[in-house]
């Protein structure tokens, strides 16, 4: 059992007022909260151990260079990744996936070839292989969604050929929290000799993930929504696939021998990790996820399942009010649209009421484009997130109601 | 501290529900698109403008929140029958208003109904719903070819 008030302790930020009202934080689809181990460990870094990696001979540069490559193993071990050497350091999803499309992508995909995403791509799983098809003529093919948000997967089967050289697909939609079935997905694009990546940035924090069991040949995700730094994520990669990938960037730590005739390009992971990285991120990284580990996937699931839900049943009740995305998999979010009250105004008000929501287009604009709505409204929920705070939130929707009654 | 009740005043709410001035004009000789890409907001405005220079009709269509739609229509009705040179005195109060320092009282003299709008200063990420018909009117008037942006 999960002690949720425990667990809030974790959490500085939890424990303020804004204009006079207890803040409720239910904008953890943007970025979640930090506990206090994470913020710890990130200032200890910086208090003590502050140096550069894999460089110095010094004795700050090899803590700094222990806890960068500690974090490393930790995330290998949380993903169930065959070795460390397939897990690269980015600066998150976004340019995880720009490495991928960049550096796969120009070695493997060329004219008429077929790139398959999905209709509830986050356009960081959209933009980058668009820009591939521009610059190579392959073709990108969407597998569209039902009206609950829910992936045709009829469709996805006649989409899939030999011409599929790569599946994007997102593990759990940041607009509408679908789960979608990715082993049975990534089976069938291996069945047709399709590489997969799984965008994991919304999902990571809330289920567990083998990449072996699965057999994911590119899983991404971000620190950040999983109680993590900022400006920090990962790609987790087959070695086979990697070490056959030209260098996304060059630059140092990714080179063994440079002249000015030739380089001779360092081993995985390093290959893809060019420059100083954002160390005290990856090492605040790690941090984050032994702090999962310790509350762990058996309490989280099933405790975030209990809150949606009751979060569903109030959204049912609600006049005027209209979910967007009903998956039957789904989790941890509440996307909605309301009678006669546009979204950003929702969030304007409920802001006021201490209640943190977003409002927009989730960055994921043609599943807005799909319901026809320019915007939802979104609550989306966490480990620290209570009945109380789900409450609040249709209190404060009420009084949204009432003012544009 | 405004509050919400300062943003949301009931002129606002009843601009929202029932905007003055919705709709394509036709004959128009100025017309622009205004785009919030940060927010999606949309909206397209119709301007009849005379030979003296005064804007006969002015018309807008589009959606958004309450804010930019209700900003939009009080400023048709704001506009109808004024000079251009009017406009830009307009244009420039309103302006004025929507970024002042709290404490500033909006200029009701030149601003007439439009100040109920004051209260967006103390929303940053709101001002430029308000602001957004206002920046399309303008580029209409200068004819531009591209749409007008927030950003």
């Amino acid at each position: 059992m999960m002690n949720i008030e425990r667990i809030r302790n974790d959490f500085p930020v939890l424990h303020q007022e804004l204009y006079g009202k207890p803040l409720v934080y239910l904008d953890n689809a943007a970025t979640t909260q930090k506990p206090q181990c994470v913020i710890d460990t990130v200032r200890h870094y910086y208090e003590r151990d502050n140096s550069n990696i894999h460089r110095g001979v010094h004795t700050l540069s090899e803590r700094a260079t222990a806890a960068y490559e500690a974090s490393r193993e930790t995330i290998r071990a949380f993903f169930n990744a065959k070795s460390s050497k397939e897990v690269i350091f980015t600066r998150g999803t976004t340019e995880s996936i720009n490495l991928v499309a960049s550096s796969w992508g120009g070695a493997n995909i060329g004219k008429d070839d077929e790139i398959l995403i999905t209709h509830m791509e986050h356009h960081s799983n959209i933009v980058p292989w668009q820009m591939l098809c521009k610059r190579t003529g392959a073709i990108l093919k969407v597998v569209p969604m039902n009206q609950a948000g829910e992936l045709d997967m009829d469709a996805f089967a006649s989409l899939l050929s030999e011409r599929t050289k790569l599946l994007g697909v997102v593990q759990m939609s940041n607009a509408l929290g679908t789960i979608n079935p990715i082993q049975s997905m990534i089976q069938q694009a291996h069945a047709v000799g399709a590489v997969v990546l799984v965008d994991g940035a919304q999902a990571a924090a809330h289920m567990p993930v083998d990449v072996q069991a699965l057999d994911i040949d590119f899983y991404v995700t971000s620190a950040h929504k999983m109680y993590g730094p900022t400006g920090v994520g990962v790609l987790i990669g087959k070695q086979a696939l990697l070490e056959a990938m030209p260098p996304y960037q060059g630059g140092g730590d990714m080179i063994l021998m440079v002249t000015f005739e030739t380089t001779q390009y360092n081993d995985l992971p390093h290959k893809f990790e060019a420059g100083t990285p954002n160390i005290a991120g990856v090492i605040g990284f790690g941090e984050a996820i032994r702090y999962i580990q310790a509350i762990g996937f058996d309490n989280i699931v099933p405790r975030e399942k209990v809150l949606l839900n009751y979060a569903t049943v109030q959204a049912q009740n609600f006049d005027g009010l209209k979910q967007i995305g009903v998956a039957k998999e789904k989790a941890c979010v509440l996307s909605f649209v309301m009678d006669g009250i546009h979204p950003h105004d929702l969030g304007t008000i409920l802001d006021r009421e201490a209640v943190a929501i977003r409002a927009g287009h989730h960055c994921a604009m043609p599943v807005m484009q799909f319901y026809k709505v320019p915007a939802t409204a979104r609550a989306s929920f966490s480990i620290y997130n209570t009945e109380a705070e789900v409450d609040a939130l249709f209190a404060a929707l009420t009084k949204a109601r009432d003012m544009f009654a | 501290m405004f509050s919400l009740g300062d943003l949301y005043q009931q002129v606002i709410i009843d601009h929202t529900k029932a905007p003055r001035n919705f709709g394509k004009l036709e004959p128009c000789n100025h017309d622009a698109e205004g785009y919030n890409p940060l927010c999606g907001d949309q909206l397209h405005v119709y301007l009849q403008v005379n030979d003296e220079q005064i804007i006969e009709d002015i018309t807008f269509e589009g959606q958004g929140c309450s804010i930019s739609t209700a900003s939009a229509s009080l400023m048709t009705e704001a506009l109808k029958g004024k000079s251009l040179s009017a406009f830009q005195g307009l244009f420039d109060a309103f302006h004025a208003m929507a970024t002042a320092d709290m404490d500033d009282k909006p200029n009701e003299e030149v601003l007439g109904k439009l100040a109920v709008l004051a209260g967006v200063k103390e929303f940053p990420s709101r001002i430029k719903c308000a602001t957004l018909c206002w920046h399309t009117v303008k580029s209409a008037m200068e004819n531009a070819a591209q749409s007008a942006r927030t950003e």
